[in-house]
């Protein structure tokens, strides 16, 4: 399986990715924000980091690099693509996922575990996963999802949201929400549920040395979903 | 009342948004552009009727809390 | 300008400095050259003061590859692995601006270590504040924490250990210490000795601005009630053109075109280019009007004294220039052949084709003052008696409270939480434990560090107080499995000139070297800070040890949560009862005399060798060392980690309960082992020679202390965590 991870100038999180879509069998490219072509992919990563120095808005400048059209191109003839964190970000400023992400509700930035309860499993990144909670990381300054009441309905009613912020039991409340984000949202699709965007990152689950495993789960879930 | 103030970073002062914003403007083909640079804009609702005294309740905040007079300047630029 | 005495001294020079330079020069220096023998002769980039002394500090080993007097320190991990490693001072600058102070601390360090080649792979930082109940001190630690976060977070490092204390010496002057390790290859280390004649010497980074000139004389120079004054020379960060410089740079480094490379930090184009010539023997000759500015209309005397970040500047191999320049256009970074290297000895500078100062290498860096300062020896404090009585009245549940909910102890969750310290998918050990562990990428090996500091010691007595956190640092590594390699120190105390203040510099630094050389655990970089002070009142002497070791084996790495039910907690070293300067002493019984506790330098290595040795074959579960706040602490961190309780058995020890729970003395640790290995972990320590006993038992939950106290896991928690986020809503 063939997977891109897009470089941007202020990505810091691409080698991470790399490493954690190596480790579960993709075979996997870095390309350069400046490239104009993006190579044959069964899946493409936009990383977190701060590809601008998040400068504006978060993700903003990112959305207009040269790369992001041929980007934009393969999601919209249903190519998987996946942002993770400012990968996230990058996404809802071209506009591939509906909502925007402000500044966490207590203006810090949170680097700890989080439990995702996730919402909806006809999809390719979610499809034959036998937990419905996971324990992932988070790392943001900007995560809180917020979108407007009718935009709400409308990813309701579509199915798109993807992940909520929860306890260990899944229990979905305020108080295990960590940023602030509307209805505890952590991660959205696109209407045809090939584009995800979520703040938790999963490739740095991938080790029980390190925060936990849970993101084993999930890129051994995704590769085998593609195949 | 209503007092708006305008927040900018010192003339002498880096502003690294102000930089990157030019950098990407550039890139999207707008070219004329010598410099950018960025600030902040505030509303203020004030219970006061005398605008020279809403005024200056504003120009307190501004030097208490709204500006860092470190690397900022302001600017009280209306009253209504 | 026509330069005079006065203008010197405007300058911080003292009087008998501008006559030497005069004389030096044999003529009055121009105010360009004035400017630049300011910042080249002050105390933070010539350590006038402190020269004579750090000399004594041991710096040499057989891990050792490059000591002090490069950008960094660098030691031998094996396998041709190589840690750079350094911890530095941005104290003046954070209190004026607590964000960009910082977040440039932050950055000014990290260009220190990938300067020399390394990638930055952790960071770390020690910071210390006045009273909570100051005015500026909620604010200073919120804008510091996010400085520090804003740019490492952003810089893609992980932030994975610190230390935070509050002490009302710091009301007017706060301590903001930064420390960065970084990997590289044994034969990829970059330095700073310039090379070759006619060398282009080229610019990279930013734009240069005019922000924090006389930044460097403003580090050597103590707060007094004109600071408003000094407050346009701070300077702003921008860490995400230090990532692309960072990227830039290690591009190019793996190459063949440097020779040399210095980062511009304090005092700028002015001590980078000289520094560079004076390795190399060399002159440098630089043309003003190539160096980019940001600023119109600024002057040879700005240019070079400028504090703009995120600037390097290299001397090529001839014959580079395109390739250099490709790289730093991919980046969008400046880019300017600026001069060249000569045999002039002289640093040579033109603007608008005219020769604007010119002035012998050797004069700014030999000939630089130094000075043996008077210095007052301090006498061991008197033993306070602590009558039985006054002991007796306490219940042990009510000092635990008051001990672990103390600022200085509890849980400094809410500032690492707003710390990255998981990215680069590395971080094999969070904040909050004795070190911070990550792993060499791709390797079974993995590097410790910790940051340590104990100003309430080292203002009781300097001496004893140096040896000791050199000692503490020596622990909270052997905490998690590794082996101390070396240390890097961030000395910062009050004014050279008094000579109290100038007693506790000698006498910690001496302690510092005695604890270093008997530990083999040598000094390979670190920097001075003086003048701490506000008005009259110096800060308590508080020099911090960045300490580095290596895990050959992350398997094996130790963490201090309780692992199991049933596994018994040992006490390792010997509880003598020493509750002069311990944090009890001074929350509890309000007694602020006394000496500290005595540090054994055998103890500590004989009992640090023989733990990692009990590590090395499997038989500790967890670990961790006693320090402040003394037994009863240590314990409740292992049981809140671990989630776990402990029943702890009546000590055989004659000393009083509460001088037996809450005494400070040195050496020790806990150490968790499985029952049946008890027999053979005995015998080891027995061998040793290593005092040790039991504490107690692991159970299920609470702790029960001596059959009569109960404190449960919640109420351990609840004491542990609450104070810090309390305070910051």
């Amino acid at each position: 399986m063939k997977s891109s991870v897009i470089t941007f100038p202020g990505s810091n999180c691409d080698r991470d990715m790399d490493v954690a879509l190596k480790k579960f069998g993709f075979n996997n490219k870095m390309v350069w924000h400046d490239d104009n072509e993006l190579p044959k992919s069964d899946l493409v990563v936009l990383p977190g980091g701060f590809s601008y120095g998040d400068y504006l808005r978060c993700g903003s400048m990112a959305s207009k690099s040269k790369i992001m059209q041929s980007v934009i191109n393969f999601a919209k003839s249903g190519g998987l693509v996946m942002g993770i964190c400012n990968g996230f970000q990058i996404l809802v400023e071209t506009g591939l996922v509906p909502g925007v992400l402000l500044r966490n509700k207590y203006l810090e930035f949170i680097c700890k575990n989080v439990f995702v309860k996730l919402d909806n499993k006809e999809n390719t990144y979610f499809k034959n996963l036998n937990k419905d909670v996971l324990e992932f990381h988070i790392a943001h300054n900007e995560g809180n999802y917020f979108c407007t009441k009718d935009q709400l309905k409308e990813i309701k009613d579509n199915n798109q949201i993807a992940i909520y912020y929860c306890n260990s039991e899944g229990k979905i409340e305020d108080q295990y929400n960590p940023n602030g984000s509307i209805k505890n949202i952590a991660g959205i699709f696109n209407k045809e549920k090939n584009v995800l965007g979520m703040m938790p990152h999963p490739e740095r689950m991938i080790d029980q040395s390190l925060s936990g495993e849970d993101g084993s789960i999930f890129f051994k879930n995704l590769i085998n979903n593609i195949k | 009342m209503k007092v708006s103030a305008i927040i900018t970073l010192k003339k002498d002062v880096l502003d690294p948004q102000g930089k990157v914003i030019h950098q990407a403007l550039d890139g999207m083909g707008f070219e004329n552009i010598s410099e950018v640079r960025q600030g902040k804009y505030f509303e203020i609702d004030v219970n006061e009727d005398d605008p020279s005294k809403a005024k200056a309740v504003v120009e307190d905040m501004c030097k208490k809390l709204l500006a860092n007079l470190v690397i900022e300047n302001f600017k009280i630029i209306e009253t209504q | 300008m026509e330069v005079n005495e006065q203008i010197a001294i405007d300058h911080g020079l003292k009087s008998d400095e501008y006559k030497k330079i005069c004389q030096l020069l044999k003529r009055i220096p121009n105010i360009t050259e004035l400017g630049i023998f300011s910042a080249m002769w002050n105390e933070h980039c010539s350590y006038k003061s402190s020269r004579l002394h750090l000399k004594k500090l041991p710096t040499k080993g057989k891990k050792v590859i490059q000591g002090p007097g490069e950008n960094a320190g660098v030691i031998d991990i094996e396998d041709g692995d190589a840690i750079v490693f350094k911890i530095e001072s941005h104290n003046h600058p954070s209190f004026i601006e607590p964000y960009q102070g910082a977040a440039t601390g932050v950055g000014g360090i990290m260009r220190d270590v990938f300067t020399m080649g390394a990638r930055p792979i952790a960071n770390l930082n020690s910071i210390h504040f006045g009273s909570p109940q100051h005015k500026k001190t909620k604010n200073l630690l919120r804008g510091v924490v996010h400085g520090i976060g804003g740019y490492g977070n952003c810089m893609g490092v992980p932030t994975i250990a610190g230390q935070t204390s509050f002490d009302s010496s710091y009301n007017g002057n706060i301590l903001v210490n930064a420390m960065t390790l970084g990997l590289v290859k044994k034969n990829k280390i970059f330095y700073s000795k310039a090379a070759g004649l006619n060398k282009p010497v080229i610019y990279v980074g930013s734009k240069t601005g005019r922000d924090g000139i006389h930044g460097a004389s403003m580090a050597s120079a103590s707060f007094d009630e004109k600071i408003e004054e000094k407050k346009p020379t701070v300077q702003v960060g921008d860490p995400f053109t230090e990532k692309l410089l960072l990227e830039a740079c290690l591009e190019l480094m793996s190459g063949d075109s440097i020779i040399a490379i210095q980062d511009m930090g304090a005092a700028g184009l002015t001590s980078s280019s000289i520094e560079m010539a004076s390795k190399g023997n060399l002159g440098i000759e630089i043309d003003l009007n190539k160096v980019p500015c940001r600023e119109t209309k600024m002057t040879p005397y700005e240019i070079m004294l400028s504090e703009s970040q995120e600037r390097m500047l290299i001397v090529l191999e001839n014959g580079k220039e395109e390739i250099a320049k490709k790289i730093f256009d991919k980046w969008n970074l400046d880019f300017a052949v600026i001069g060249k290297t000569t045999n002039s000895k002289n640093i040579e500078l033109f603007f608008n084709r005219e020769q604007v100062a010119k002035i012998p290498v050797n004069i700014l860096v030999e000939n630089s003052p130094m000075y043996d300062r008077k210095w007052k020896k301090s006498k061991l404090p008197k033993k306070n008696k602590i009558k039985n009585e006054v002991l007796n009245k306490l219940k042990i549940k009510d000092v635990l409270k008051k001990v672990l909910s103390n600022q200085n102890i509890c849980s400094k969750e809410w500032i690492w939480q707003q710390y990255d310290h998981t990215v680069m998918g590395d971080t094999i050990q969070k904040p909050g434990g004795d070190s911070g562990v990550v792993r060499i990428h791709g390797t079974n090996k993995a590097v410790a560090a910790s940051v340590d500091s104990s100003a309430v010691y080292c203002w009781a007595h300097p001496l004893t107080g140096g040896k000791q956190v050199v000692a503490e640092s020596w622990r909270n590594l052997i905490s998690v499995g590794a082996t101390p390699i070396a240390i890097t120190n961030c000395l910062n105390f009050g004014s050279p000139e008094k000579e109290e203040s100038m007693g506790e510099f000698v006498e910690c630094v001496q302690g510092i070297g005695e604890a270093s050389k008997y530990l083999n655990f040598p000094v390979v970089s670190g920097n001075v800070s003086f003048y701490n002070q506000t008005k009259e009142v110096g800060i308590k002497p508080t020099p911090s040890i960045g300490g580095v070791g290596l895990i050959k084996d992350y398997a094996k790495m130790i963490s201090m949560d309780l692992k199991e039910i049933d596994n018994l907690v040992l006490i390792i070293g010997k509880t003598e009862g020493h509750i002069d300067q311990s944090l009890f002493a001074r929350t509890i019984l309000d007694e602020k005399n006394g000496p500290p506790p005595e540090v054994n330098l055998f103890n500590e290595k004989n009992n640090g060798e023989t733990i990692l040795n009990l590590i090395d074959k499997g038989y500790v579960k967890s670990a961790h060392d006693i320090s402040l706040g003394g037994l009863l602490v240590a314990i409740s961190k292992m049981c809140i980690k671990g989630n776990k309780g402990i029943k702890i058995s009546k000590s055989k020890n004659l000393i009083n309960e509460i001088e037996y729970f809450f005494a400070e003395d040195q050496g020790r640790y806990l150490i968790e082992v499985n029952k049946d290995d008890l027999k053979e972990v005995t015998k080891i320590l027995n061998k040793n020679s290593v005092h040790h006993e039991e504490l107690g038992i692991i159970t299920q939950n609470d702790m029960i202390i001596n059959e009569k106290t109960k404190v449960t896991i919640d109420e351990l928690k609840s004491y542990y965590t609450n104070w810090l986020l309390k305070f910051m809503s």
